[in-house]
């Protein structure tokens, strides 16, 4: 069972994943990459990641993405035109991408055992609770840091955004 | 399996129950509204319009499906999906009630109680924007457009103080589960004053709850933030190019965003199915009342016919009403029933305050709106959220 | 039931695995994608596959840890879309293009 939904989830991610590459329009490939973060969140779910998974669908889905879409709406932002590449590129990327993850995974493959699988349930070290009394306690100098970083972006993005061009 | 099977029933039911609400939802709309205008609303189809919705439905299904040439088909056809499929999945984490026994059979009357039931429907309605957002984008029309830019802005302006104003009953709370939520809020201060998160110490709630109603409003896209389909400038917003079952698709959808929104406002603030005061001063009678009064008024007006078919049909209602209020002095089903009969008590309130505003407040202008949510709600709602903090860490 | 040919539960290494494809699809619509957005999105996409490994050694090492990288990656990646955008947004605003060939000024 947590196979089946492993493989039906990672299968949308990797779909998804492509989809985004190989799409012309901003658009589509907006929506697929929701498409990667949904299913990405019902894997942490499976990994037991409660409070990760809500938090991938509330920022990264529901506010990062939306923010994507917006300004490609609002720039009407159209396919992009096919660019000239050299040849080695066109002929040799996608190989050479493949041969990259299939080392990879040979790697990873070898260095966990297959004995060792994620059973659904099996860590509940994830909820909020656990998640906040960590955040609170070892990590509160990072979590004030990345505040103060969050506010430094807001007042970046006004300045920028609000430049009147002469 | 027999748990596979019980969700499966639990689900057909609420499904059944959930769609017939938004059915008849949109009626009680056309009919409270006309009321308020002096009119007198639907009442061709059926007694007092009352199967105005099955009339609604068969249109829908059978209208013209038109297909505009200039859209962007593939997510033309998803925009509704999107839209419809999170606004009803939230259902799923509502709580309606107690555990029940039915016979062999314990449950509770809900679908799933998550630990991270809040979270999950603020993660559904963030979701929600794609829908609205991509059928202004797809349908590839400026007025489109304008509506689908509008929503997507708007929601994002609100999200925020509607987190926020979430965020400090939880704090009061200490917990994210729907079920543990209400059960939390249950009891009374000095034997009569209910312990709901509006009137619970440290800190009242009243704030969040206000605050927490007008981001709501905007969230579900109704008046007075309805700028998304402003009819008088957008010509119909983000559905304009939209007909017959992809239309209704976006109806449903604002309609179940409309009940999920009452169903968490009640049961963050205003404690559930917790009656609003003690069994002992007789909150196990106040049902029975109210649909015997019904059920008598009923009868008075069907006595006294202010239009010749009233004579039967408005007895036949009372004896339906004065039918249910035996009911809830049953012995074994009033324990079923009464917690319902409190949920959907003030879920309905609610949502009669949705159309109580939509029949009286004018419409926003949009650069109001933007104003209203940074410049006074979201300072608000940091405000609001530091207080309580303060008070539940001081006491 | 017929066995299926599949164990019953996922070994951890086919998460890190998915986490490496999904790294290398952004790397390659970061390397090969013209407009702007997509080639952020593309960074996004490789962020995302970071924290899905975060994640699968969080459950490995029983551990919150990672829950907590990741999470600190997402408020991150927030602070810089918000500030990536503002950006694109005034590139816009000043070459009407979103072609990153053709913002290369410094270049020459």
């Amino acid at each position: 069972m947590d196979s089946i939904l492993f493989i039906v989830f990672a299968g949308i991610a990797v779909l998804c994943g492509l989809n985004l590459v190989l799409q012309k329009h901003p658009i589509s490939s907006a929506l697929s990459l929701v498409g990667v973060m949904g299913s990405l969140a019902v894997l942490y779910l499976l990994l037991g990641g409660e409070f990760i998974a809500m938090a991938q669908l509330i920022v990264y889905a529901g506010a990062i993405m939306v923010l994507f879409v917006f300004v490609i709406m609002l720039l009407n932002a159209g396919t992009e035109p096919v660019s000239k590449r050299r040849l080695w590129v066109t002929y040799g990327g996608v190989p050479l991408m493949a041969a990259g993850i299939g080392i990879g995974a040979y790697v990873l493959q070898r260095s966990f055992p297959s004995t060792e699988s994620v059973k659904l349930g099996a860590f509940q070290g994830g909820g909020a609770y656990e998640i906040g009394k960590k955040l609170f306690e070892t990590y509160v100098l990072p979590f004030e840091i990345t505040s103060v970083l969050i506010l430094v972006a807001i007042i970046g993005a006004i300045v920028l955004a609000s430049k009147e061009v002469n | 399996m027999n748990f596979l099977i019980l969700s499966l029933i639990k689900a057909a039911v609420v499904a059944f129950v959930l769609m017939t609400t938004l059915a008849y939802l949109q009626w009680i709309e056309r009919k409270v509204i006309a009321h308020i205008q002096l009119r007198v609303g639907p009442r061709r189809v059926g007694p007092h319009g009352l199967l105005q919705p099955l009339a609604d439905v068969i249109k829908l299904l059978t209208k013209e499906d038109m297909l505009p040439s200039h859209v962007n088909k593939p997510f033309y056809f998803l925009a509704p999906f999107i839209a419809v499929f999170f606004a009803l999945i939230a259902i799923s984490v509502i709580p309606f009630g107690t555990e029940i026994t039915i016979g062999p059979v314990k449950t509770a009357m809900q679908l799933t109680d998550l630990n991270i039931g809040v979270l999950f429907i603020l993660g559904l309605s963030g979701m929600g924007v794609y829908g609205v957002a991509l059928a202004g984008w797809a349908s590839n029309n400026k007025y489109a457009l304008l509506g689908g830019l509008r929503s997507s802005a708007q929601m994002i302006s609100y999200e925020l103080p509607m987190a926020m104003a979430i965020a400090a009953p939880l704090l009061m709370l200490n917990t994210l589960s729907f079920r543990q939520l209400v059960d939390a809020q249950g009891g009374y201060f000095f034997g009569f004053i209910p312990r709901w998160t509006v009137f619970q110490g440290p800190f009242p709630q009243v704030v969040s709850f206000i605050l927490f109603m007008i981001a709501a409003f905007a969230e579900t896209n109704r008046v007075p933030f309805d700028l998304p389909e402003a009819e008088n400038e957008l010509v119909a917003g983000f559905h304009t190019e939209y007909s017959s079952m992809k239309f209704a698709s976006f109806f449903m959808a604002e309609y179940a965003n409309m009940v999920t929104v009452s169903c968490v406002a009640t049961l963050l603030f205003l404690g559930g199915w917790q009656p609003p005061f003690p069994e002992q001063y007789g909150a196990k009678f106040v049902p029975s009342l109210i649909f015997a009064l019904g059920a008598l008024l009923c009868f008075y007006h069907g006595f006294n016919p202010a239009r010749p078919f009233d004579k039967i049909t408005l007895p036949v209602v009372g004896v339906v009403f004065l039918g249910v209020a035996a009911a809830f002095v049953a012995p074994v089903i009033s324990t079923i029933l009464m917690p319902l009969f409190w949920f959907a008590a003030k879920v309905g309130i609610i949502l009669f305050l949705y159309i109580w505003v939509r029949a009286t407040l004018p419409r926003f202008r949009y650069d109001q709106l933007m104003r209203f949510a940074w410049t006074f709600m979201f300072p608000v709602a940091v405000v609001n959220l530091f207080v309580t903090g303060l008070l539940v860490a001081l006491s | 039931m017929p066995q299926l040919p599949i164990p019953a539960s996922p070994p951890i290494a086919w998460y890190l695995i998915l986490s490496v494809i999904l790294f290398a699809l952004g790397v390659a619509g970061f390397l090969f994608r013209r407009n702007i957005i997509t080639v952020f999105m593309s960074i996004e996409l490789m962020l995302n596959a970071v924290n899905l490994s975060f994640v699968t050694f969080s459950y490995k090492l029983r551990q919150v840890d990672g829950h907590i990288f990741s999470f600190f990656v997402m408020v991150v990646a927030a602070a810089e879309a918000a500030v990536g955008l503002a950006i694109i947004l005034t590139v816009f605003k000043n070459r009407q293009t979103l072609e990153i060939d053709e913002v290369s000024s410094l270049k020459n």
